[in-house]
């Protein structure tokens, strides 16, 4: 799957197409972005007054560019496959749950479980995300600028989770394959997540990682890395006591 | 001569039973709780202690085999454009890939289709077996989320909300790595040869408030079309009714505690829950009282084996009911011709249950290529097909004796209890009387 450089991306809102929720429904919306064929020239969708509306263009399938003025309820982007969606507000809980491909940026903070079970494209957040940020993550990339919440990337499966600020408690309970890069202090981890080596192939791979996520004036070697210990992937009695 | 006295008669404990002796042993042995499959083998209040009073003077009769009566459905008539049509109130429970083979999951969908009925997928994700062979297919939408993904979700003619398991009510699941094939790690997103474990909640809500903007979003994600279920295990059905009647679902699905699993621990199937008879009045009261009894379908499932289960689970309210177990019989699971190599395992034709260890005999609960190559789709599919019809035909031989032209139409009234615990939890009176125990409350 093509990596997406959200600094980058097309966006030519000269003619987007203008959607404002204080005078369209919801439903409308969602229709008319699910309603796009490949091919279709509506490329840039421009979306007014949110308002914290749920569900905001959740389960594109296209690769359009869709900016959001203003702030977000729960689930914004949920399932996106191929579109570069902008907050500029907040987001509330769940914000690209599920996301398979393309990008969202959140300007502002998310709450409870951004990028939830995750499993492709890139989860931008430039503020901070609340607790169970990147939660069963199954391959999503995710960047946030300031701090994550507790429980974070729990039962993460894989993707990368990297987090320019601290993370909270338990950060990796149960942990997969996923990695995650923290620059900031980790107030603990979870059951069965270590700290890890910084080899030279990770500090190339989050390079290029910050790069696309559009984040500037911050270097690799600033992070540590945290992954699975891989203890508790066979049942074993004598680890009961992680359980 | 010297006189002996009489030996007492060597007794078994009843608190310590053979099995249950047993089981210590081995938990001092290996230092693990027993995982297996399956549903509560305790002996529960089931459907066995009702019956029905057919129709005599007061009741008029229909004639069997010449009289029409009706038993078709229609799931999801709340909320979706495109509710579910079934021709048989019986519907395949979901169970996954993963747990289940290929071949398995195929022979579900072929039977489900022959029957005009639906299936179900499960934990690990929808496979193009399965797919490809049910005209109508119900999409898990699970805690694990495994190979959740927005294409299948509107290849699907319906989403169930799995919020809970009858077998396990706030349990997850643990798919040992013996059974990770290629196949079923990639679908799963997670490294072959470990253990899989499913989480016990969503991880993206944390209430009924959260549930109802989740319906939100996939109804949005597939333009209102598909009717959204929510399966919860019967441990408080009227409340867990009420609040997915709340939230939004078009069909709730109950499963009792003889409902199945593909791996829990022992202790927690046979200690959790309720059985499939005391949730069924429960959640239909929930939906009488919020005026939306037959406005939103209930499909309760755990224990359903013939046509008189399926009548009884109507006539007291249900639109329709589902079968897991059952349908794994129906295609060959347990079968006595493999009894040497249940025996090989440590186990009988009957009570095979380690599905969990991939070595299942009859091709059904395993990955393993050779296994699977027991289960011919069509011919099992076939089996199944059978089954159902049977089932539908006994449960219309029934209601026409209780003189009804519609399966929808058989009620309480038609019941009796056996016992006083029936007659108590399925809200009937026990045989021979007017009593209801416990009639004004639960």
């Amino acid at each position: 799957m093509p990596a997406t450089n959200v600094s980058t991306a097309q966006r030519d809102q000269s003619h987007a197409r203008v959607f404002d929720l204080a005078a369209l429904s919801l439903r409308e919306l969602n229709q008319a972005l699910h309603q796009l064929t490949p091919g279709s020239n509506e490329t840039a969708w421009e979306v007014l007054n949110p308002k914290g509306s749920h569900s905001v263009a959740v389960g594109v399938d296209q690769p359009v560019a869709i900016d959001v003025r203003g702030s977000v309820g729960y689930y914004c982007g949920g399932m996106n496959a191929g579109g570069a969606i902008t907050v500029h507000g907040s987001a509330g809980p769940g914000v690209g749950e599920n996301m398979m491909s393309g990008s969202i940026v959140i300007k502002g903070d998310a709450s409870q479980y951004a990028g939830a079970t995750g499993r492709g494209g890139l989860l931008v957040i430039e503020g901070n995300a609340s607790s169970r940020c990147g939660i069963s993550m199954k391959g999503i990339d995710i960047v946030v600028h300031g701090n994550i919440g507790h429980m974070s990337a729990f039962m993460a499966q894989s993707g990368n989770l990297v987090v320019l600020g601290d993370a909270g408690d338990a950060l990796g309970d149960s942990i997969y394959e996923a990695r995650l890069f923290v620059r900031g202090k980790v107030e603990s981890l979870g059951a069965d997540c270590i700290a890890k080596e910084m080899r030279p192939e990770h500090l190339e791979f989050l390079q290029g990682l910050l790069d696309r996520a559009g984040v500037t004036g911050v270097k690799a070697s600033e992070f540590k890395r945290y992954g699975s210990a891989r203890k508790l992937y066979n049942f074993n009695i004598d680890n009961a006591d992680a359980y | 001569m010297t006189y002996r006295n009489p030996p007492t008669t060597p007794r078994k404990s009843a608190t310590f039973d053979d099995y249950t002796l047993s089981e210590i042993r081995r938990a001092a042995a290996t230092g693990i709780y027993d995982i297996r499959g399956a549903g509560a083998k305790r002996k529960l209040p089931h459907f066995d202690d009702l019956l029905f009073l057919g129709a005599s003077i007061s009741r008029y009769p229909l004639e069997g085999y010449r009289e029409r009566c009706d038993t078709s459905v229609v799931l999801g008539t709340r909320h979706a454009k495109k509710p579910i049509e079934l021709k048989i109130p019986i519907t395949i429970a979901g169970m996954s890939f993963g747990s289940l083979s290929g071949p398995a999951k195929e022979a579900l969908g072929r039977g489900a289709t022959l029957s005009g009925t639906s299936t179900t997928t499960g934990d690990g994700g929808m496979t193009e077996e399965e797919r490809g062979h049910s005209k109508q297919l119900v999409y898990q939408y699970l805690p694990s989320r495994y190979g959740m993904n927005p294409r299948d979700l509107r290849r699907a003619d319906a989403i169930e909300v799995v919020v809970g398991q009858g077998a396990k009510p706030g349990g997850g699941g643990m798919l040992l790595g013996q059974k990770i094939s290629d196949r079923v790690a990639e679908m799963r997103t997670l490294p072959k040869g470990i253990d899989q474990r499913s989480a016990s909640r969503h991880p993206d809500w944390t209430g009924p408030d959260d549930l109802e903007i989740k319906i939100l979003e996939l109804r949005e994600i597939t333009d209102w079309e598909k009717p959204i279920y929510v399966k919860v295990g019967g441990a408080r059905p009227y409340y867990d009714t009420a609040l997915a009647v709340k939230a939004g679902a078009d069909v709730v699905v109950v499963d009792g505690m003889q409902g199945g699993t593909a791996a829990t621990q022992e202790v927690f199937i046979e200690n959790v829950g309720q059985p499939t008879l005391a949730c069924i009045r429960p959640a239909v009261q929930a939906l009488q009282d919020l005026g939306m009894h037959r406005k939103v379908q209930l499909i309760v499932s755990g224990g359903i084996r013939n046509g008189a289960d399926v009548a009884k689970a109507l006539a007291l309210g249900v639109d329709a009911v589902s079968i897991g177990t059952a349908a794994l019989v129906a295609l060959g699971d347990n079968d006595p011709r493999w009894e040497a190599e249940y025996n090989a395992l440590g186990s009988t034709a009957g009570a095979y249950d380690d599905w969990h260890e991939g070595r299942d005999p009859a091709g059904i609960t395993t990955q393993d290529p050779e296994l699977m190559k027991r289960v011919d789709p069509i011919a099992a599919g076939r089996r199944l097909a059978n089954y159902l019809k049977v089932m539908t035909l006994e449960a219309q031989t029934i209601a026409r004796a209780c003189g009804k032209n519609s399966l929808h139409n058989l009620e309480p009234e038609d019941l009796v209890a056996l016992t006083i615990e029936a007659a108590a939890m399925a809200g009937v009176p026990l045989a021979g009387t007017n009593w209801i125990p416990g009639k004004n409350g639960f």
